[in-house]
């Protein structure tokens, strides 16, 4: 047997380091986070039309979702979600002489934290949208713009400047949710660096560079979102 | 319903019509019947106090505001109507509506371009998601726009760089870039610094020169005077006096009419 190895053969790749699985739960983590995220801006836009012009009954219906959501912690309504959900599919699927099916752990994830986020793009949105002065509006419709066009062509993009510093939050939120999944067993990063800890006994090291993982995440996100938001901003003057 | 004895008076056809127009907000009537007629080539214009409905009935003609009652008829066209929940009547056909709007350039009092897009990108954008026009098309067209209105040189700005006075004259170019039938102008120049009104009402007098047809709501009283071929003053949401600007600047004939445009130093 050979000795154990020390700190910076830990991370190697290969059999012999867990370089490669605390990667590969990296990039599960970055992968559910950027699904859920697009999940929750579908939810979102949606939401935040159907609370601005929908009917009574839809308008309800996401002031009851968006309540909810944020009124239960997350670890919660992931419990439920995953445990619920899973059981009542299958319960379904029982019931309709189907066979029960096994919830890939991934795609629960990506509906479970999708939904979570939906609610909190939902407010993010209708605030940007209702930021929006109606002259703009207005002058689209004057000009014979169709609805739709409108939404695409002026409402969307004319929202963007107050929608990205929120949009920016949810997002740095989500890559950080995914550690939540670990509660239902789906090998992410942080569930990928308990097991290694668990396993050699080093948490100090493998926590440090879990840490630093998110860290490295965070900060090109950050990026990422400055530059997108300068480029949104482009036609406002800034304060002098 | 287009027929030639109700379109057409001489030669010149009727372009906007509007009959009996009454809009309620609420409980309050701010227009309590009010008609128009601007025929091809004319300019109409709506004087009045504050409150008095103007900007209301301009909003009506190309229903950014539905009306509570009347029937608005465009190039001969007349808007099918339904009655709302709301009490208010709504055009019955969205893309009748949509049709008639392009042939109606308004110009707001704020402007109102848009501002994620440039100038030029201002310009083109209708012409080229609603007309269907060719993107090279509409930059031709807008250019030489914004060449008559004195902002070639800007085309690449974004609308928030610019004085009011040159955001105003780039909102006509977007208007006109449509190739409307009617321009609706409502108040124009009242957002503007005084040192920056000239500007405005020279583009919009050299159109009146060309013999588009407008209907222009203004405190501008000496430009109304002088640009106008049919004046209507405004009392409380009802025409107190109508006729050539003569009429209504130099003779009225109401009392209230001879009180507001003397204080107006018409
Ligand atoms: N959306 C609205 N809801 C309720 N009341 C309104 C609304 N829009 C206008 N009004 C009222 O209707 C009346 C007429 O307003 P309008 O803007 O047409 O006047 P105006 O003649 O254009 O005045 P100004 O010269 O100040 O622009 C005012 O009493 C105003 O308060
Ligand atoms: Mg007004």
């Amino acid at each position: 047997m050979a000795a154990k190895p020390g700190f910076p053969e830990i991370l190697a790749f290969g059999p012999t380091g867990y370089g490669d699985e605390l990667l590969w739960g990296a990039a599960m983590s970055i992968s559910i986070a950027l699904l859920a995220y697009s999940l929750g801006l579908i939810i979102g836009i949606i939401g935040a039309l159907c609370k601005l012009d929908g009917s009574p009954l839809t308008r309800g219906i996401m002031e009851g979702y968006t309540t909810l959501v944020r009124a239960v912690p997350e670890l919660i309504l992931i419990l439920i979600l995953y445990y619920a959900g899973t059981a009542t599919l299958n319960q379904l699927l029982e019931s309709a002489g189907y066979e029960t099916v096994a919830i890939n752990g991934f795609v629960a994830a990506v509906l479970v934290l999708g939904f979570v986020q939906g609610a909190y793009s939902t407010e993010v949105l209708r605030a940007a949208i209702q930021a929006i002065p109606v002259g703009q509006m207005e002058a689209a419709k004057a000009y014979g713009m169709s609805p739709w066009l409108i939404f695409r062509r002026i409402t969307l993009p004319s929202m963007l400047p107050y929608a990205i510093p929120g949009l920016a939050n949810l997002w740095l939120i989500v890559t950080k949710d995914t550690a939540l999944i670990a509660v239902v067993g789906y090998t992410e990063l942080a569930l990928a660096t308990r097991q290694a800890a668990g396993n050699t006994k080093m948490y100090f090291t493998f926590f440090m560079v879990a840490g630093l993982i998110y860290l490295i995440i965070t900060l090109i996100s950050q990026k990422g979102f400055a530059i997108l938001e300068k480029r949104v901003r482009r036609g406002q003057r800034k304060l002098a | 319903m287009q027929n030639a004895d109700t379109t057409v008076d001489g030669d010149r056809i009727v372009a906007v019509q509007v009959t009996d127009l009454h809009k309620k907000f609420g409980e309050l009537e701010v227009l309590k019947g009010v008609s128009l007629t601007a025929r091809e080539g004319s300019v109409v214009s709506m004087i009045g106090a504050s409150g008095s409905g103007k900007s209301t009935f301009l909003r009506c003609i190309n229903f950014l505001e539905m009306p509570t009652q009347g029937q608005i008829e465009v190039t001969g066209e007349k808007v099918a109507l339904d009655r709302h929940k709301d009490g208010d009547l709504h055009p019955a056909d969205r893309k009748q509506l949509e049709r008639i709007r392009t042939r109606l350039g308004m110009v707001f009092q704020s402007f109102n371009l848009w501002q994620h897009m440039t100038v030029l990108q201002n310009v083109i954008e209708a012409p080229v998601h609603v007309l269907g026009l060719p993107r090279a098309e509409a930059i031709e067209r807008a250019e030489k726009l914004l060449h008559k209105v004195g902002l070639f040189d800007k085309r690449d700005q974004y609308p928030a760089f610019l004085s009011g006075g040159q955001q105003q004259r780039a909102a006509i170019a977007r208007a006109l870039c449509m190739e409307p039938k009617v321009m609706l102008f409502d108040e124009p120049t009242s957002a503007l610094d005084p040192e920056l009104v000239g500007e405005v009402l020279k583009v919009i007098r050299d159109l009146a020169d060309e013999g588009r047809t407008m209907i222009l709501v203004t405190h501008e009283m000496k430009f109304a005077r002088s640009v106008s071929s049919h004046v209507i003053y405004l009392y409380k949401g009802v025409i107190e006096e109508e006729g050539p600007p003569s009429q209504v600047f130099g003779s009225p004939k109401s009392d209230r009419c001879r009180q507001f445009v003397s204080s107006a130093h018409a």
